[in-house]
């Protein structure tokens, strides 16, 4: 009754602030206020209070306002774009370590010359003979690893005319995004690993072709790869790979593909638990409403960061969904860098859209997420 | 003069967070804060970071209405983030010179108006956040949104607007006990 009372005041004190009373109530309120010390103390409190969340609202549109300009004005090359390039992050690195630089290279090279100076000294002169035997032998390896380069290429080849061909029946149907400009995506193993063709549409109505570049089933992680000369890569992408775990009631979102036309649905919802199906540490488990169509779609914490992929693996209970955690993203990727056509791939794990609010996420985002078919 | 009655405009345009004044003044200036930022030990985050707060200082400072136009918008950004970036640079034990590139005006003044407001906006997102869900939604929703209640109460599922209305009453008098707690003690220690 107390509490009804009270709520029944604040009301009214609210509306007075804001100017929303008629004459006649304005009129007894403000005789009330004169009478009752209390509801006058209360009034000047709140007005004070609702200034403040009122600047304080101001400032935080204004910082969001901020970030998306940022992103815009980066996007359209404006302003110099995020990642430092070619010679401004020589310029930074170089100026940031010239001491350290300068020290390390006069170490190196006192140390350098004395030890060459000391095996000078002491070592017997080699034989030519020897040198010129190991010499032949890296040539002949040479050879032979540029036959296995060439017939690679002639595989290769013979693939990319298989995948031109209309023959392309797809069997699977699922989710997939991008983790760099370059065209390498994340999807789930289950959707890719017995197809022989991949192919990948947005809703722009693009289609490409695309090939397992590694497959990881224990973890249900595959990566593959955009191999297809229309598709024009991007400098950067608007979100980020998160290296975190996430916290249990994380609001999470994500976006896919569930159904069979080239749709986008969107699904929102928190993180549940910190560990997936029958306690499986791999993954998580979240509550958002999903389809097996979702499957291998990201999930995004508030920060735009993807936290995760979907998997639908079990879906016997309502709501409740798994997903893989991003650090295995970044599991597999480590794994794909051991090859050396790979070594050079690089994702980032900062998202330029952690300010915006999630209509705006959702629209930067979505250019970056794919329907991916496999036959 | 043309460029003095320019400026003017878009000052007033930001103290109003017109998309259109915030663009133009962001695409003039942040280059150069970038230059000034990486050729001083920065990395191009920070030059985001320190430029956006320079920023707001000067949305602060158009908001007041006390901008005299005393000097470019161009100065006195880079006055400010020379200065900012210089505490960071203190902060992190990095003591150095930052030549200068552009002229400096004297900002000391605004800076200490910037850091109180950094202060309690700071504290009032802390607090905000110290409440959890439902309330930190709720009282977004209502207070700093301006939705009303029955949108608010079909939002958040609840059966109707009078018993949204008493979460919100709840999660409010959770939040100005925090406020006025620090408030109050904000005061005293200043």
């Amino acid at each position: 009754m107390n509490e009804k009372n009270d709520i029944m005041i604040l009301d009214a004190v609210e509306r007075y602030i804001r100017g929303e009373m008629n004459p006649d109530e304005r009129l007894h309120f403000e005789n009330l206020r004169k009478t009752n010390s209390e509801i006058d103390q209360l009034v000047v409190e709140h007005t004070l209070f609702l200034q403040q969340m009122n600047r304080f609202g101001e400032w935080q549109k204004f910082r969001t306002a901020l970030n998306e300009v940022h992103t815009d004005l980066a996007e359209q090359g404006k302003i110099n774009s995020d990642q430092l390039k070619g010679k401004a992050k020589v310029v930074y690195l170089w100026k940031r370590y010239r001491k350290v630089a300068a020290i390390a290279a006069s170490i190196a090279g006192i140390t350098a010359i004395s030890i060459s100076t000391l095996v000078w000294s002491i070592s017997p002169q080699p034989s030519d003979d020897k040198l010129k035997m190991l010499d032949r032998k890296v040539l002949a390896q040479e050879v032979a690893t540029n036959k296995i380069q060439k017939d690679l290429n002639n595989v290769k080849n013979n693939v990319e005319k298989k995948a031109d061909a209309p023959a392309f029946v797809p069997k699977t149907a699922a989710t997939g995004f991008l983790i760099n400009g370059r065209g390498f995506m994340i999807t789930n193993a289950h959707v890719v690993k017995k197809s022989e063709h991949i192919r990948v549409f947005n809703t722009k109505g693009e289609q490409f072709n695309a090939f397992v570049v590694r497959l990881d089933p224990v973890r249900d992680v595959a990566i593959i790869k955009i191999d297809d000369p229309q598709f024009k890569t991007a400098a950067s992408l608007p979100y980020g790979i998160s290296k975190n775990t996430s916290d249990i009631a994380e609001p999470v979102f994500t976006l896919g593909f569930p159904r069979e036309e080239v749709v986008y649905v969107y699904g929102e919802g928190y993180m549940s638990a910190n560990s997936g199906f029958k306690g499986d540490t791999l993954s998580c488990q979240i509550t958002v409403p999903a389809n097996p169509g979702n499957s291998g779609g990201p999930v995004f914490n508030r920060n735009g960061e993807v936290i995760g992929i979907l998997s639908a693996r079990e879906t016997d209970a309502e709501g409740a969904v798994f997903a893989i955690q991003s650090k295995y993203i970044y599991k597999a990727i480590e794994e794909l860098k051991k090859n050396k056509y790979y070594e050079g791939l690089k994702v980032s794990s900062k998202s330029t859209i952690s300010g915006l609010d999630k209509v705006q996420q959702v629209k930067k985002i979505q250019d970056y997420i794919y329907m991916v078919k496999g036959d | 003069m043309k460029q003095e009655g320019n400026e003017k405009a878009l000052l007033l345009g930001l103290a109003r967070n017109e998309r259109k004044a915030v663009e133009t003044i962001y695409k003039e200036n942040y280059n150069m804060v970038q230059s000034l930022i990486i050729n001083n030990n920065g990395s191009t985050d920070d030059a985001k970071d320190i430029f956006q707060e320079a920023m707001i200082v000067l949305y602060e400072k158009a908001r007041s209405g006390s901008f005299e136009l005393n000097c470019q918008i161009k100065t006195y950004v880079y006055s400010v983030c020379r200065r900012l970036w210089l505490k960071r640079l203190q902060q992190a034990n990095r003591f150095m010179e930052i030549a200068n590139i552009e002229t400096v005006v004297p900002v000391d003044e605004d800076m200490e108006g910037h850091e109180k407001r950094n202060r309690e906006f700071g504290m009032m997102e802390k607090a905000i956040d110290s409440l959890g869900e439902p309330c930190k939604s709720l009282l977004e929703a209502y207070y700093l949104q301006k939705r009303n209640m029955q949108e608010i109460a079909f939002q958040f599922g609840y059966t109707n607007a009078e018993n949204a209305k008493n979460q919100k009453y709840k999660c409010l008098v959770r939040l100005k006990k925090i406020f006025f707690t620090h408030y109050k003690n904000g005061d005293s220690d200043e």
